[in-house]
């Protein structure tokens, strides 16, 4: 057994680290005010290769393995959330169905344009009534013609308004199965669709210098070509999507949740009570004890789950543990920051209020915990 | 005897315009600038091992000025990192090529362990010789040492017109071009190639380096240089060293904060004022 990150995973680390901490950190505050999406910051994680990081070289992306994507998000998250999803969710939801189920073609047509940032894309599974509940999608995509015709809604959807982004790929019903049950299929649409329009932003709790928006499909036309892999291999197209997503949300957990340790650190340290530092109280010296022991461990089994999958294991169970214990484990510590700043905390110029507030969706995105749990019995066999 | 006097050398012809420069980048590897520095109170030198190695961030700045004269240069111009350290520090120059550089040279021998400063440059004096170069550039001062003085002696050993604290650069029809920073303002001055100039920070901010260029790293050499290699006429490392560490002590500890208690905050603004001024800090 080995725990040594290899010579590219330390770089990458050390990279990605270094352009959070100088770049990003100093501008979380503000973006978070402003609920402004940060061009800039995607234009410079492009240049790095970011945007790209996972996907062959051959089709433009850095070619780097899900050891160093995870360790990447997580040093982003680690400095802001807002920024952290926008790239976690142009590669896992984005960019990654491209690269695991197009034609060569698509691959070529989308695929690398996203693998070099030139272009953001959205992915759009849930529905106002249709969350982790998919069998349910009531998006209908009918073929007419040589053209799919869309009717239907998508909600939250991330990056799927910006000046950047191309389209999204969404799941819509596009039949009956033998067995009665809706057939779903994944369509790529084009920002420029007739009949697809996007809301304004919503206006969210967290995660505010992020892209969400609700899509609207009315008589929507696409070429029939714009269907990503099999008709009708929707739903096993999405779940297998989301597993690999779920290690870079776990990341983005644990980034979250290690940035408000270094805040707390940081506070317990300077901050005087009674003639001394409060990191010298117990009370503090258990807390931030139980925060990194707790990271470490969510860590630990986040980094397995990238393993896995790099080494072509069966990852699902260990991605949806990490995702689950991640979730969790950030939502304690963000807590924990907040107590050891005391009334400070709760104030809007300390980053650890807004890492409250974008803490949250970590235990409801991509599989809320108790979906996370449903799965988990079931992949337990029970 | 200097090393000039032992006529040892010699220097690649320049060959031809100048985009064909062979750009030489001297890099030290030094103990993360904000971890906690032990020296060996036995050996009197730092403790390098347990402690994370970096590329010494003044020369990164020499890395940049190296990387952006290329790009500007083109054609045939490489950049190539030059460094001298213990073996375990030799994967630290992987982020000097993830940057951009096109190869690197890692001079590390036992022998050259205890390496004053003279003995340091002399030792990358004749490395330089060894690779050829038509422009060194370095950083102006290491991190650890901090004694500023091999550029100096880089000039002087490997008698070419040196140029330093550059806060800009360029070469032009075979000559470098710099602007020299004084504490007034700045020299414009030049000299033929081949040269050596040392850079400030204000030549630019290093560039990161980008997942392509971590990537393609590990594909790019890092050539082994040895004592034996340099054939050196005079000792080098602690043997040949002409100065002795005798002591070292802790900088003094920091005085205790002096507290200003005003009633209010144009008082109190007043009082520090008052102080700063008798200091002479405004």
């Amino acid at each position: 057994m080995n725990f040594d990150l290899n010579d590219d995973q330390k770089a990458i680390q050390a990279l990605a680290r270094e352009f959070a901490q100088a770049e990003v950190k100093p501008r979380a505050e503000q973006m978070d005010r402003d609920e402004a999406f940060p061009y800039d910051l995607v234009a410079k994680m492009t240049e790095l290769g970011f945007m790209g990081l996972p996907f062959p070289e051959k089709y433009g992306g850095a070619g780097a393995d899900t050891v160093s994507y995870a360790l990447t998000v997580m040093e982003i998250a680690r400095a802001d959330a807002s920024t952290a999803i926008t790239m976690a969710a142009h590669v896992s939801l984005g960019a990654t169905p491209f690269y695991l189920f197009g034609t060569e073609e698509q691959k070529q047509k989308y695929l690398v344009p996203l693998a070099a940032g030139k272009m953001l894309w959205g992915f759009g599974l849930t529905e106002p009534n249709a969350g982790s509940d998919a069998g349910n999608t009531q998006t209908r995509a009918q073929l007419r013609d040589g053209k799919w015709v869309i009717n239907g809604t998508k909600a939250f959807i991330t990056n799927s308004g910006t000046d950047l982004t191309g389209g999204t790929t969404i799941t819509a019903a596009t039949g009956k199965r033998a067995d009665g049950k809706p057939e779903i299929s994944n369509i790529i649409v084009p920002q420029n669709a007739p009949g697809f329009t996007r809301s304004k932003k919503y206006k969210k709790m967290g995660w505010r210098a992020s892209d969400t928006r609700e899509l609207a499909f009315v008589d929507c036309e696409v070429p029939e070509e714009n269907l990503l892999g099999e008709r009708g291999n929707g739903l096993k197209q999405f779940l297998q999507v989301l597993d690999g997503g779920r290690i870079s949300v776990a990341a983005l957990s644990i980034g979250l949740a290690l940035g408000a340790y270094d805040e707390a650190l940081a506070y317990a340290k300077e901050r005087q009570a009674f003639g001394k530092p409060i990191s010298k109280f117990q009370a503090i010296q258990f807390k931030l004890v139980d925060m990194l022991g707790e990271i470490e461990h969510a860590k630990l089994m986040i980094l397995k789950a990238a393993w896995e999958k790099d080494n072509g294991r069966d990852f699902a169970q260990t991605a949806s543990f990490a995702k689950l214990y991640a979730a969790e484990v950030s939502r304690r510590v963000v807590n924990e920051a907040v107590q050891i700043h005391g009334g400070y905390g709760f104030m809007d110029e300390y980053p650890v209020s807004r890492m409250y507030r974008d803490q949250k969706i970590n235990e409801i995105g991509e599989g809320t915990n108790e979906v996370q749990r449903l799965v988990l019995a079931r992949m337990m066999g029970l | 005897m200097n090393l000039r006097e032992a006529g040892l050398g010699f220097l690649r012809v320049l060959g031809g315009p100048e985009a064909n420069v062979k750009i030489v980048v001297t890099v030290k590897l030094v103990p993360e600038p904000s971890s906690e520095k032990k020296i060996d109170s036995g050996t009197k030198r730092l403790v390098r091992t347990g402690v994370e190695t970096v590329i010494n961030p003044y020369d990164e700045y020499a890395i940049e000025a190296a990387l952006a004269l290329k790009e500007k240069l083109g054609g045939d111009t490489t950049v190539t990192v030059f460094a001298m350290g213990p073996e375990n520090t030799k994967e630290t120059l992987r982020k000097a090529l993830a940057m951009g550089a096109d190869d690197a040279v890692f001079l590390s021998d036992a022998g050259l362990e205890g390496s004053d400063v003279w003995g340091t440059a002399s030792a990358l004096a004749l490395g330089l010789k060894k690779v050829g170069f038509d422009l060194v550039i370095c950083g102006g001062l290491s991190d650890d040492g901090s004694s500023g003085a091999v550029p100096g002696e880089l000039t002087e050993y490997l008698g070419v017109p040196g140029i330093t604290n550059a806060r800009s650069l360029d070469v032009v029809d075979g000559k470098v071009h710099a602007q020299r920073e004084t504490d007034n303002g700045y020299q414009v001055v030049s000299g033929p190639l081949p040269a050596l100039v040392s850079v400030t920070m204000a030549i630019g901010e290093p560039r990161y380096a980008s997942l392509k260029g971590i990537m393609g790293a590990k594909k790019k050499t890092i050539a082994p240089l040895a004592i034996a290699d340099l054939a050196s006429p005079l000792a080098l490392g602690s043997a040949g060293a002409k100065t002795r560490l005798l002591d070292f002590a802790p900088p003094a500890p920091r005085q205790k904060a002096q507290v200003v208690d005003a009633p209010d905050g144009a008082t109190g603004a007043k009082i520090i004022f008052d102080f700063l001024k008798e200091k002479r800090l405004v």
